[in-house]
């Protein structure tokens, strides 16, 4: 009885400190990776107030081996002495920024109504068009993922040529709601199949039309699955640089564009890179850590049944 | 797939002959329409007269019309049926017009010398760009070069699946780790190519070639030689796509029952054996949807390579969408590109199908 007490605690006191170091390795490991990922981000916004000779250092820490200064900020217009005042880099990039804001947001709806709509469709009716049942409409629209968007651009840059719609952010909107569609679908089919039609038989019975029963009843219920693409749609739109550096030129730049274009110039000025990537990158950063559970849930709709 | 609507529906139309004759005039009526005006397009195209039309607008809104009046002319015709089609009609004609259009567009353009700055124009020339394309070594080694990054993601998928153990582990913070882990994904490429590529791998100071130094690597270049600059490339694309699978994972991990873990603990099975034995195999069908989105994504990887190397040094890092791309931007020849990308394409298809087959085959005994 004492000695099998006495193994016990044993095994106890190993299992631990086997625990305490599992946990320790667990956190050094969590923390190693949380510096890769936010370590690159750190750098360009200490970067932007940087100057030449800082930057040439190599210096890590504000206010400790450098002093910050506003010299990146200023070359974008955005620091406190340029604000106030005229300026046209400010012009361009609000430009560019107010391109890149429509063209996502734009497409990013456009996406979501669609693809709701038909989201809807085939999880609740059955179709014929042609030959084609639901499920060769569903693996239509799906199959538009793995095509490449190379394989639309050139074609599409010869048509938007024809059309006039070259440069112009209509352009850029259709072409873009295109490439999150099948997402949007993707996510939204699972949604849609996982509120039970009872709901809307319910509703149907109470005299509302198809139309009225999927609007009031069923798309407060799949609001936050049209969150979770719209974001998700948000995000892809808002970093795309393929069709947009081959499409635009002047009048629709974005702003990936327009850091992309920044860096070829002579001499890069570090600090001015550095405040332009970052105001890049800053909505969306905002976007990740507000909405985060939205993310994550469009990412991991259809993958877990 | 099951037949039948899984929301019944009675419906009582009658719908009356002059409400349906008018849905199919206004369809046809339409279609003559967009027929008349591409004509008349056409024949100011040609040079034969001329009715003021300086692009090809007309025809896209006759077209735009056209498709309304087809949305329209299904409730007029099919009452409540129409209706339904109503949800998905939009969307699909949509796609259609933007991706089919285009892509037999494409297959033209494909066959033919077009150089857009020339006055020339389009000129069909046969199989001219196939025999280019047969001898060109750079796009066989852009194409070579596409199977290494796609073979990256082994090593990115076990990376990730590491991740979204920690994260499953009994943390404090998660919350933290998790938004911190998501961020790298929220971020635009063409950033993260400056922001790490030219910034951070910066030879003289860039903070990672400080630290390769202080490692005790004399001379770091990150884009020198061929090897180590694919390798770069893959670990920037890793760095961005990593949190997307591992979300995925993670989310797989969580829908685990905790019974079967613990019973595998009581049955005395360690930590190692419970992983391979029960976590993994039951993560199969999570994984492989995880790896086939990832590689569907990689295939499309270009905005990277085209603003850190542009292909280089010697084509090393090119990928098939940076090499077309260049390929434009170089000569402006549409033809050429095109061509290579509708190969790109069919080699696509044809792999992505035989890798979702063997996938099928590969996760279903388990399940």
């Amino acid at each position: 009885m004492s000695e099998a007490t006495f193994r016990n605690g044993d095994a106890e006191r190993t299992s631990n400190a086997g625990r305490f170091a599992s946990k320790t390795v667990i956190y050094l490991l969590l923390i190693a990776w949380a510096i890769v990922c936010l370590f690159p981000i750190y750098w360009t916004i200490t970067t932007s107030f940087k100057t030449a000779a800082n930057v040439m250092k190599g210096s890590l820490i504000p206010w400790w081996d450098y002093t910050p200064a506003w010299l990146g900020w200023r070359s974008l217009g955005l620091s406190p002495e340029t604000i106030g005042a005229e300026s046209t880099v400010r012009d361009e990039f609000m430009k560019r920024f107010f391109n890149s804001a429509i063209t996502a947001i734009s497409s990013s709806s456009i996406a979501v109504v669609l693809g709701s709509l038909a989201a809807y469709g085939l999880s609740r009716f059955s179709y014929k068009f042609g030959f084609m049942r639901n499920s060769d409409i569903s693996f239509f629209f799906l199959s538009q993922l793995i095509l490449p968007p190379v394989v639309l651009a050139l074609p599409f840059l010869v048509l938007y040529k024809q059309l006039a719609l070259l440069d112009t952010r209509i352009g850029l909107i259709l072409l873009y709601t295109l490439t999150v569609l099948p997402i949007v679908i993707w996510i939204m089919r699972d949604q849609f199949q996982s509120i039970p039609t009872e709901l809307e038989e319910a509703a149907l019975v109470d005299g509302l039309s198809i139309w009225g029963a999927f609007f009031q009843i069923i798309l407060p219920i799949a609001l936050p699955g049209m969150v979770a693409a719209f974001i998700l749609s948000l995000v892809l739109t808002w970093n795309e640089y393929f069709f947009a550096a081959l499409l635009t030129s002047t009048h629709a730049n974005t702003l990936p564009v327009m850091v992309a274009s920044q860096t070829g110039s002579q001499g890069i000025s570090w600090w001015s890179m550095a405040a332009l990537s970052f105001a890049a990158i800053l909505p969306l950063i905002v976007i990740g850590i507000l909405l985060e559970r939205y993310l994550i849930k469009g990412m991991t709709a259809g993958a877990v049944k | 797939m099951s037949q039948g609507d899984l929301l019944h529906v009675v419906t009582a139309d009658d719908i009356s002959d002059r409400r349906r004759f008018f849905g199919r005039a206004i369809v046809w009526g339409s279609a003559l329409v967009v027929a008349l005006v591409a004509a008349l397009q056409t024949a100011q195209h040609l040079g034969y007269a001329d009715f003021g039309f300086r692009t090809w607008r007309p025809v896209l809104y006759a077209y735009i019309l056209w498709a309304a009046c087809l949305c329209w002319s299904q409730v007029l015709i099919r009452g409540e049926h129409g209706k339904r089609t109503l949800f998905v009609l939009p969307a699909a004609l949509f796609v259609v017009s933007l991706t089919v259009f285009p892509l037999l567009f494409g297959l033209v353009i494909a066959f033919s010398n077009w150089n857009l700055s020339s006055p020339l124009g389009r000129q069909f020339n046969g199989l001219d760009n196939v025999r280019q394309m047969w001898a060109d070594p750079f796009y066989w080694n852009a194409m070579r070069n596409m199977v290494w990054y796609c073979l990256a993601i082994l090593v990115e998928y076990a990376v990730a699946f590491g991740l979204a153990l920690l994260l499953n582990a009994e943390i404090r913070a998660r919350k933290f780790f998790r938004v911190a882990f998501l961020l790298p994904l929220m971020l635009s490429p063409v950033a993260v190519s400056w922001m790490i590529g030219k910034s951070m791998l910066e030879v003289r100071f860039g903070p990672v070639a400080r630290f390769a130094r202080w490692l005790g690597w004399d001379n770091p270049s990150f884009f020198g030689s061929p090897e180590i600059a694919k390798f770069t490339i893959m670990l920037l694309d890793a760095w961005t796509f990593i949190p997307f699978m591992m979300i995925m994972i993670l989310a797989g991990l969580q829908a685990i029952p905790k019974e079967l873990t613990e019973a595998a603990k009581v049955d005395g099975a360690g930590p190692w054996k419970s992983f391979w034995e029960i976590t993994f195999p039951l993560m199969l069908p999570v994984s492989i949807t995880a790896i086939l989105i990832r590689i569907i994504f990689k295939l499309k990887l270009a905005d990277i390579v085209i603003n850190l190397t542009a292909g280089g040094p010697g084509g090393a890092t090119d990928t098939v969408t940076s090499f077309i791309f260049r390929e434009y931007r170089d000569r402006s020849n549409v033809g050429y590109g095109t061509l290579l990308a509708m190969v790109y394409l069919v080699i696509i298809i044809i792999a992505m199908t035989i890798l979702m087959k063997l996938a099928d085959r590969f996760a279903r005994p388990r399940t």
